[in-house]
């Protein structure tokens, strides 16, 4: 075999490997939606389960996952930010940084069944929340917050340098040059690390079975024990309980995780457009 | 003084990820080294035999380690060519439209929830798999496949910016000396990102490795020590993910051992791919 065809013989096969990937990602996104779509009407979306989730609808699940995204983005947002500002703003590398970089990274590394052994142990069991959505939103929380931490790094590091110098030349504070010339201009950078976030705490399940549970009833407190729709989806699974259900939980899954990404992206997009100028 | 405080709020904020795996590293390793020191550490983790709740009760966490290393090795097998070739494909292949194409539907392949790939693998391919080879189906093969699929966006992600990082004077250089598009990719841009590359592959294994519900999903949790790929396993995650919700006394103890075990093991891939590249253990979506 000469250059020429080595050369055409490896193209040929790094293109069948780049189409496989998407046939793949067709087949798996295709599959849930041809079989799960049919199933999603609006008496399954606001619907309460009846018998185990074989009837019914999946309005608990849905706001399970609300709740605990939420809780679990009130708490490592404003950590993350402030984390993100003091590394960026208001320190330079030391010994500190250092181990808080290393911190923010290792945590990024922990698999999600250690973060859900953790939030058993220490917030269910150490700290008496029991099953909740309080555990499970505070165990997501550490979960997404070394996310939250890079993207606002990586968006305050992309703010020019001429806005913070125009801020103190206009006897700005460090808290003030922030607050008005830092955080507006990253502020897209942040909010698409917030909804990726967001994505993560939906689809997690491992971390959340143990922490938040898997009652079917609806949320009337932060004490209450939710069930996620993603553990919902597993539950069906795994138990038999109704394989309909399954791919319709699954569908709806599918469109969320869907819907966030495109958010993200549109975010991204105008960010880029915005510096092209 | 309002700017003192305010710098030392965002100091503790800082400190927020520190505190989290000081307490993490704490927690488990409190429910879980007390066990391993009465076991033993060798006889924990060379045991053969995993049953809690006999009298005396056993715990051996052989049979789990040997299903973590066939499905991460596995998964390795599959994902590693198909990632890299992508990556490749990405940055050196593609027209600009298509890759524009790609991007997102790579990123969606990452958010995909992972107990909808382990219910891919439940209800398609281990039936297809039955039907091809025999056996039952749910085995290390179906968790292998499965896996080496959900781990392809880490592997693509971290390779793609290493390639991408090769200086074009290189290539460049080496095409103007005639060599072919894929002598430079094989002879000058992979051996240049390799070590971005190699992190990428770590940091796959890691997430194989950490996987929990979508594994138990597809593997058929078979406590036995797996001589075949289409032989059922457990794996580590997997038997805690299944015996936590009911397990109590010793036994929930011996589950925190076991994530110990994960634990330490997982820290110690996150540190070799830091020596790898220098910022990896924040792939793009972590595990």
């Amino acid at each position: 075999m000469n250059a020429q065809q080595k050369q055409r013989f490896a193209f040929a096969s790094i293109w069948t490997a780049a189409m496989l990937t998407m046939v793949l990602l067709t087949l798996i996104v295709g599959i849930i939606m041809v079989r799960g779509l049919p199933s999603v009407t609006w008496e399954f979306l606001t619907g309460t389960p009846e018998d185990l989730g074989r009837e019914g609808g999946i309005l608990p699940t849905i706001l399970g996952t609300v709740a605990l995204g939420l809780v679990a983005l009130l708490i490592a947002t404003p950590l993350g930010i402030g984390s993100a500002i003091y590394l960026t703003e208001y320190t330079h590398t030391s010994r500190l940084t250092r181990a808080i970089r290393f911190g923010t990274e290792s945590l990024a590394g922990v698999p999600s069944i250690i973060f859900g052994l953790f939030g058993f142990i220490f917030f269910v069991n150490y700290l008496q929340m029991g099953w909740s959505i309080l555990a499970g939103g505070l165990t997501l929380a550490l979960m997404v917050l070394p996310t939250i931490i890079r993207t606002a790094e990586e968006a305050i590091m992309t703010v020019p340098q001429a806005y913070r110098d125009v801020s103190y030349s206009l006897g700005a504070t460090r808290w003030e040059m922030v607050t008005t010339a830092v955080l507006p201009s990253a502020l897209p950078g942040i909010v698409t690390g917030v909804i990726l976030s967001f994505g993560r705490a939906v689809s997690e399940t491992a971390a959340v079975i143990f922490t938040a549970g898997t009652a079917l009833n609806l949320p009337v407190s932060p004490f209450s024990p939710v069930r996620t729709m993603a553990v919902h989806f597993y539950i069906l699974a795994v138990e038999g309980i109704s394989l309909e259900k399954a791919y319709a939980t699954g569908a709806v899954l599918i469109i969320t995780i869907l819907l966030i990404n495109i958010g993200a992206n549109m975010l991204v997009n105008r960010v880029i457009a915005k510096r092209g100028k | 003084m309002k700017e003192r405080a305010i710098s030392i709020m965002l100091l503790v904020a800082a400190l927020g990820a520190l505190l989290a795996l000081a307490l993490i590293t704490y927690f488990v390793f409190q429910s879980g080294l007390p066990l391993i020191l009465e076991v033993g550490l060798w006889n924990f983790l060379s045991g053969t035999t995993w049953n809690p709740t006999a009298d005396p009760p056993q715990f051996g966490l052989l049979p789990m380690i040997v299903g973590s290393l066939w499905l991460t090795v596995g998964s390795l097998v599959i994902g590693v060519p198909l990632g890299i070739a992508v990556a490749v494909f990405m940055v050196e292949l593609a027209p600009p439209r298509l890759a524009q194409f790609m991007r997102p539907a790579i990123q969606l392949l990452a958010g995909i929830p992972s107990v909808i790939y382990g219910f891919i693998g439940l209800t398609i391919l281990a039936p297809l798999l039955r039907s091809t080879f025999g056996g039952p189906g749910l085995s290390v093969l179906t968790g292998a496949i499965i896996l080496g699929i959900m781990i392809l966006p880490s592997i693509i992600a971290i390779s793609e910016d290493a390639i991408r990082a090769v200086p074009r004077s290189l290539r460049d250089g080496a095409l103007a000396l005639g060599e072919t598009h894929w002598q430079v990719i094989s002879g000058i841009i992979i051996p240049t990102a390799r070590s971005g590359i190699v992190a990428s592959v770590i940091l796959g294994m890691g997430r194989a490795l950490g996987e929990t519900m979508a594994v138990i999903m597809m593997i058929g949790n078979a406590l036995i020590i797996p001589y075949s790929p289409l032989q059922p396993a457990t794996t580590l995650t997997s038997n805690i993910g299944l015996e936590l919700a009911y397990a109590t006394g010793a036994h929930r103890d011996a589950l925190f051992a076991t994530g110990v075990v994960l634990f330490v093991l997982i820290m110690l891939l996150n540190g070799i791919a830091t020596a790898f590249v220098r910022r990896p253990a924040f792939s793009r979506r972590g595990t």
